[in-house]
């Protein structure tokens, strides 16, 4: 450890203004406090300082969001070996699975992070951790045979569009990777719907099988009225978004978020509130074949809730905000899903949605401070 | 009184918050304890009196002539000014402060809004003190004030001819019994303590009115011996602190006294520390050779932590650190104690989690809002969002707990700075 740091301390100069590698200085940087904590002292108020930073708050994001990848690479191989008849065992369909995401996470990485590296130089800025999170969910919330030159210009445009321009991590007003998805969904519908999506169809360096031409892998959600329920969808072995299927692995990634407080309970809560009543509205009045914990289960709905919904910077900022906010967001979703048969799918737009109306919720809430000290100052 | 008899005193016009000060003294001048070292420029009947008599040996000053401090050889025989023994109760409103005003003490009262050192211009609509002192390490009041409850009643009566005066203590205060004051319990943890909380929470600041605010009590000791003995005597408890301390101790101690003596062999010198003025929240880096600010309550050593190479800081379990988010384990030990040092640990970023300072900001104010106002330079928006209530030691808690690292006592202050000039 002492030797990694004077071997750090050694090279800095040449990273720092006039240094010959000063162009590569927010990657120096970057390495520098993913390695070391950074030993500034504070120079001005307060002495002492919280050990929370972005970068741990981040961390533990994708450590949530660990449970869904593993699981959803397992369903990757699932989901191919049932459609090729393949009899794999466990350890084939994980590494069939593994050998079919993973490139899909070193891209979204090496593209995101490439761009936020290069932005950080251009700006002089240190590198924001968000990407991280980011990088990990675009892969989670698309279908396994997206390609992958998709996918990173979907990157491309979620960070520089979605992201940089407004100013960087902190200041977006959409949620990153879902204008991700957003962006592929309209860029590239047949890639992203229908029923060749969803199911990896050819074998992986020997692992996986051949899934016949023609075979239908569609989601639940886009064949409701042949759909019977069973278990399968809340252990998460059904088709869909990589990321997306489980409810017990994003259970465990909801457990994490809430138990380390990162993510508002709040919010959390009233997605699936608005949800369930929506969905029970629309259950009584018999629009939608399917019974409320059926919408909850399939699609993104519990993803979105617990891992798009909760992003506090493009989520409501004020706590009575996040009620309005997440209950919107659960209500809107089933909203798009029952009334509009073009979007089987419909927690992406209604985040994105709210996403935009988030600061309209908080200009209210914060309003009502104002007036109340407005009235305060005027009948004194 | 225990007096270093050689030793060498200092004010420090940067203790009293938007004072610009006019020297009116020279090298060699001979003072009298009371005696004014400097005054208020735009109140020049706000004077600031030397806490010893002697000869003034320097005038210091730094980077554009701005006066860093004044400093006073002290007499071994002490001399005071004598400005004549009082009967509060025969006093009025404006005697009291005439009196404050002649003894150089009337600039230890702050006001809200702008947290600034007040003037006499515009009498203030009521007085809150606080006698809670719940910042980290911090002395008890109560301890400080036993054996002269006589001044502090006298300080109090005086204050309270003045205007509406409000004492907030702490729960089971040996001061819950005084006399002439409103006199509010607190329950809570810090920032209760806060005179900023306090006064959000009884009788917020609206625009245009203005509410002086004691939010060190010994200042009402200063007042309450200056009526009863006629002398401006500036002794007050400090608490020396820190985890870098030897023996915590409680010493009496002149405002402006040297540190040397306080801190010659109380900490160990082998690796960097840093000695605060104050708390570890609210106080100023000074060093060995400081001078004891006009408003500290304590002494704090701490370790600078530069020294501190923590590898993997965002994933390892680091059961040494203390955190209040829940992502450290610290929530787990209870009552465990921390050396914390002065590392930031961490970079700045944009505000990105939500929540974070309501939870440690005890006002009807939306913090986050404020803290985007400032920095926007938005002054209807500050206005509005209730920048009059607020003292940057308000957002100190919130400074500590920031995943963003924001300097937001800097940011409140130059907001509030800001604001003045543009009400001026």
């Amino acid at each position: 450890m002492k030797a990694l740091r004077n071997y750090l301390n050694k090279i800095k100069p040449a990273f720092e203004k006039e240094g010959k590698l000063h162009a590569f200085r927010s990657l120096f940087d970057g390495f520098e406090t993913f390695l070391f904590v950074p030993n500034t002292t504070a120079k001005k108020g307060v002495h002492i300082h919280d050990a929370i930073d972005s970068k741990r708050i981040m961390s533990m994001v994708v450590i949530a969001l660990m449970p869904a990848l593993l699981f959803g690479m397992y369903n990757v191989g699932y989901q191919n070996a049932m459609a090729s008849g393949l009899d794999a065992s466990f350890t084939d369909m994980f590494i069939f699975g593994l050998l079919a995401v993973m490139p899909k996470v070193l891209v979204s990485y090496i593209v995101g992070l490439g761009i936020e590296f290069a932005w950080a130089q251009w700006k002089n800025e240190e590198i924001q951790e968000g990407y991280l999170v980011s990088g990990i969910l675009i892969p989670l919330i698309v279908p396994v045979n997206l390609p992958l030159w998709m996918l990173a210009i979907a990157v491309a445009f979620a960070v520089i569009i979605g992201k940089e321009i407004f100013g960087g991590t902190g200041m977006n007003i959409f949620n990153p990777a879902l204008l991700a998805r957003a962006f592929l969904f309209f860029a590239y519908p047949q890639k992203m719907t229908g029923d060749q999506a969803w199911i990896a169809d050819s074998p992986i360096f020997g692992f996986g099988g051949q899934v016949p031409d023609g075979f239908s892998g569609a989601t639940p959600l886009s064949h409701l009225d042949s759909y019977a329920f069973n278990m399968d969808a809340v252990y998460g072995l059904i088709p869909g978004s990589i990321g997306e299927t489980s409810v017990i692995a994003i259970a465990i990634g909801a457990l994490i978020l809430l138990c380390t407080g990162i993510a508002s309970w709040k919010t959390m809560l009233s997605v699936f509130a608005g949800g369930i009543l929506t969905a029970l509205l629309f259950e009584s009045l018999e629009m939608t074949p399917i019974h409320w914990y059926e919408h909850i289960v399939l699609g993104g709905f519990c993803f979105g809730a617990v891992f798009m919904a909760t992003d506090p910077v493009t989520s409501c900022r004020t706590e009575c905000g996040k009620w309005i906010y997440g209950f919107l967001i659960g209500a809107v979703a089933i909203v798009v899903r029952v009334m509009n048969p073009g979007f089987p799918e419909g927690m992406m737009l209604a985040i994105l949605l709210m996403n935009m109306f988030a600061p309209t919720i908080d200009y209210f809430v914060v309003d009502r401070n104002i007036s109340k000290r407005m009235k305060r100052g005027g009948t004194k | 009184m225990n007096l270093n008899p050689n030793g060498h005193f200092a004010l420090v016009p940067d203790d009293f918050e938007g004072v610009v000060p006019k020297i009116v003294v020279r090298e060699g001048d001979v003072v009298k304890a009371g005696d004014a070292l400097f005054v208020n420029k735009l109140y020049p009947e706000v004077r600031f009196a030397s806490p010893v008599s002697g000869k003034v040996t320097a005038v210091e000053r730094g980077e554009r002539r701005k006066v860093l401090c004044v400093k006073v050889e002290a007499d071994a025989q002490q001399q005071y000014v004598d400005f004549g023994k009082k009967d509060v109760s025969k006093m009025d409103g404006k005697a009291v402060v005439d009196a404050l005003l002649e003894a150089g003490l009337f600039g230890y009262i702050d006001q809200l809004p702008y947290a600034i050192s007040t003037n006499p211009t515009v009498m203030p609509k009521a007085i809150f003190v606080s006698a809670l002192r719940d910042k980290p390490l911090a002395g008890s009041f109560e301890f400080e004030v036993k054996g002269q409850e006589a001044d502090f009643q006298t300080g109090l009566t005086a204050l309270s001819k003045i205007a509406k005066t409000y004492l907030g203590v702490g729960v089971d205060s040996s001061l819950e019994g005084v006399k002439d004051v409103e006199v509010n319990v607190f329950k809570g943890k810090c920032p209760a303590g806060n005179v900023g909380v306090q006064v959000n929470n009884i009788d917020p600041v609206n625009k245009g009115e203005v509410v002086w605010t004691i939010g060190d009590p010994s200042v009402v000791l200063f007042i309450g011996r200056l009526l009863n003995t006629g002398k401006v005597d500036l002794r007050r408890t400090v608490a020396l602190c820190g985890s870098e301390v030897k023996k915590p101790c409680y010493v009496d101690m002149l405002v402006g006294e040297e540190l040397s003596t306080l801190l010659s062999n109380s900490y160990d010198a082998d690796h960097s520390v840093r000695i605060i003025n104050g708390n570890v929240l609210t106080g100023r880096v000074t060093t060995k050779e400081g001078f004891l600010g006009a408003h500290t309550s304590e002494i704090t050593v701490i370790p600078e932590g530069d020294d501190n190479n923590e590898m993997l800081g965002w994933i390892m379990p680091r059961f040494n650190q203390f955190s209040v988010n829940r992502s450290y384990f610290s929530w787990l030990f209870g009552k465990k104690e921390y050396a914390l040092d002065a590392r930031v640990k961490g970079g700045e970023r944009h505000m990105i989690m939500s929540g974070e300072y309501d939870k440690v900001l005890p006002m009807d104010i939306f913090g986050e809002y404020l803290i985007k106002a400032i920095i926007a330079g938005d002054i209807d928006k500050m206005e509005q969002l209730g920048i009059y209530e607020v003292a940057p030691e308000d957002f100190a808690l919130a400074e500590f707990v920031d995943s963003s690292k924001l300097e937001l006592q800097r940011i409140v202050r130059e907001g509030l700075n800001n604001l003045r000039k543009e009400n001026a």
